[in-house]
């Protein structure tokens, strides 16, 4: 009854092609950065600032780094963790190596260090597609691992692959408490999901989709695969690079190679496959979903009034992990983003469905 | 000479193993055009089946016979993969016919995950050892060629041997039966298969519960040289690179892949590995799939890739 658009008149093309056309779309989205702004660092606990919070930011932005390479332009990544490995290994050198590295830019350094891998593996996709494709992006994963675990020069010479950062500022305010280090993850997912809807939206972004939907099509009418494909590589993998230097800059502080293992990978994978494959909004949905799953998993016993064991936690945590990613390909392919936007058009006509 | 013998040897056993586990992705991608991410997951639950039944067997029956036991279990965790493989086409692949190779990949991630959960779940995530009274000591052959002989270990000589048996198995099935007629049919063009009266589902029961059994032998023979555990369904990623070099279509494209990747890792680990850091058997295997893509895309033996609009 509230959620209804008629009134809204435009008359210029920049009002209609806004991000939000719908007003009330637009309130709520101020309404929602306020609430992540300004009410959640008062309100909530350093426990879920710090636990859950910035893991899911963090994650939403690597999400929807692999959105656009595997949502938006059909290239299936099984490599993910790879390009986060390289934008976390990559920025620690910078910061440890330069003298006077602002923390921003050697994030933003390390993005570009993920982007040139990420092309890289990204090449054999012009010969490869499918499923090929998805064993070839592996390669990057097996290789990164082993990189960044034997050799000395990529963690300063620590034996185990494991580096650590510590007094982590940006202009001379200190990233320490866990509300500076939700707020500062915050800024980049905001900034970094506006751009990247734009992206999506703007010429290059109706190239990946062409090229996804139908590439033999796409060429013939003009789009040049080369381009297409490998900027969806190089913009995911910078994405996904940035957010995995976040993940060992601001969330573990410390980590090793294992923390990049193609666990993740397939993580994220999931995170684009439930959220919703070829949708900005559904990187996030993934992302809370699966941040979430395990949090409430652990809590159903407990509230049900019986206990179990970690271990049979963990093992129906997977069971049900994989239960979830068939059950979304059978009934919503494209995920909660789907559901989602099928109950703003529903609300739309409420009460007066037709 | 005789070092390298022994290294090419070693090669050729690990790579025969692999190409154990490659057959069965072969297998399910020519019959449903589905590539099977879930054939580790599949390996494993199978193992682990197979490891506990023989366990529990002589505890629930009260026999001593280790054979029996062996044999008994065996069964089971055959019938269980049946099952499985039948759960699989009843309850995610009926319904996702007619969607696209990405779709289906996904599905059988998803497949992967939930089989080892419930494997883990019913039988336990301990190690568990498969003990089919193969031999261990190694054999001491062609002392009068090389100074200090060569040394095979038995074992991978017996799992080479199994092997290669079930390979003429699946040959003998696919060529001279039936049932192996109708698969072909099937892999060939779907529709016109139906039309003719060959039943889909069962097509498919069919594939996924052969897969199972190839992956049960699998899982054995690594079960029985390693140990079950979870890792097991690791090795699964390591026939991937073997399936895309011998090409997605081709049974004997995934044997000479394994071989040819069972030999490169090993002889690559022992003279570039320490050039390089050692450990370069974690990714030699994919880079050499990767490079070997961007000459020949299709593989080895796969068929051309066509694309039409």
């Amino acid at each position: 009854m509230f959620y209804r658009e008629n009134g809204q008149f435009k008359s210029s093309y920049r009002a209609d092609q806004q991000i939000f056309p719908i007003a009330q779309d637009r309130i709520a989205i101020l309404v929602l950065l306020l609430v992540a702004f300004v009410v959640v660092p008062m309100g909530v606990s350093d426990y879920w600032m710090r636990a859950i919070l910035t893991p899911f930011l963090i994650l939403s932005l690597a999400a929807l780094g692999l959105n656009i390479l595997v949502g938006y332009c059909g290239q299936i990544s099984l490599g993910t963790g790879a390009f986060m490995a390289v934008g976390a290994y990559a920025a620690y050198n910078f910061q440890v190596r330069i003298d006077g590295m602002p923390l921003i830019a050697s994030l933003l350094l390390g993005g570009l260090c993920a982007t040139v891998i990420g092309v890289l593996f990204g090449i054999p996709s012009l010969r490869i597609k499918g499923l090929y494709l998805a064993v070839a992006t592996l390669a990057a994963q097996f290789f990164t691992d082993w990189a960044f675990l034997r050799i000395q020069w990529f963690t300063n010479n620590s034996s185990s692959g494991s580096v650590s950062v510590a007094g982590l500022n940006v202009f001379g305010v200190p990233i320490e408490s866990p509300v500076q280090k939700y707020l500062f993850c915050l800024i980049f997912v905001v900034v970094f999901a506006l751009l990247a809807k734009n992206l999506v939206r703007s010429a290059i972004g109706r190239e990946w989709m062409a090229m996804r939907d139908m590439d033999v099509a796409a060429a013939v009418i003009g789009i040049r695969p080369v381009y297409a494909k490998l900027t969806a590589f190089a913009v995911s993998s910078f994405i996904v690079g940035v957010a995995g230097a976040l993940w060992g800059f601001i969330h573990l502080g410390a980590w090793e190679p294992a923390a990049f293992s193609i666990d993740r990978s397939f993580q994220l994978l999931f995170m684009v496959i439930i959220g919703g494959l070829g949708s900005i909004m559904g990187s996030f949905f993934g992302a809370a979903f699966i941040v979430l799953l395990p949090l409430f998993l652990n809590q159903l016993p407990g509230w049900l009034g019986f206990s179990i064991s970690t271990a049979l936690a963990s093992h129906l945590e997977t069971m049900i992990f994989g239960a979830l990613i068939v059950f979304f390909l059978i009934v919503e392919p494209h995920g909660l983003a789907r559901l989602w936007s099928t109950a703003k058009e529903k609300l739309r006509l409420w009460p007066f469905p037709h | 000479m005789g070092f390298f013998l022994e290294t090419l040897f070693g090669g050729l056993m690990v790579g025969m193993l692999y190409s154990l586990i490659a057959i069965g992705f072969v297998l399910i991608y020519k019959a449903s055009g589905v590539f099977n991410f879930a054939q580790g997951a599949m390996v494993l639950f199978a193992a682990l089946a197979m490891a506990r039944f023989a366990e529990w067997f002589p505890l629930w029956f009260g026999f001593q016979s280790l054979l029996l036991a062996n044999i008994l279990a065996f069964i089971a965790a055959m019938a269980v993969m049946i099952v499985v493989a039948w759960l699989i086409e009843r309850l995610a692949l009926s319904k996702l016919v007619n969607q696209e190779g990405i779709t289906l990949l996904m599905a059988t991630l998803g497949i992967a995950y939930f089989l080892d959960g419930v494997g883990q779940t019913i039988f336990g995530n301990d190690i568990y050892k498969i003990d089919v009274g193969m031999p261990k000591e190694p054999l001491m052959v062609l002392e009068s060629t090389f100074p200090g002989g060569l040394l095979l270990s038995q074992e991978d000589l017996a799992a080479a041997a199994v092997s290669a048996a079930l390979v003429v198995v699946l040959a003998i099935f696919f060529q001279k039966t039936a049932t192996g007629r109708a698969l072909r049919a099937v892999a060939d063009d779907h529709q016109a298969a139906q039309s003719i009266g060959i039943p889909l589902s069962r097509i498919w029961v069919i594939v996924w519960s052969v897969a199972g059994f190839s992956a049960l032998v699998a899982g054995i023979i690594w079960g029985s040289k390693l140990g079950v555990q979870f890792s097991l369904s690791l090795v699964a990623l390591k026939a991937l690179p073997v399936v895309i070099l011998g090409g997605l279509t081709s049974i004997p494209g995934a044997i000479i892949g394994g071989l040819l990747i069972g030999v490169g890792e090993k002889l690559s680990e022992i003279y570039l590995g320490p050039m390089l850091g050692g450990g370069i058997e974690i990714w030699f295997a994919y880079v050499l799939a990767l490079v070997f893509l961007l000459v020949r895309p299709q593989g080895l033996f796969g068929e051309k890739i066509i694309d039409r609009v």
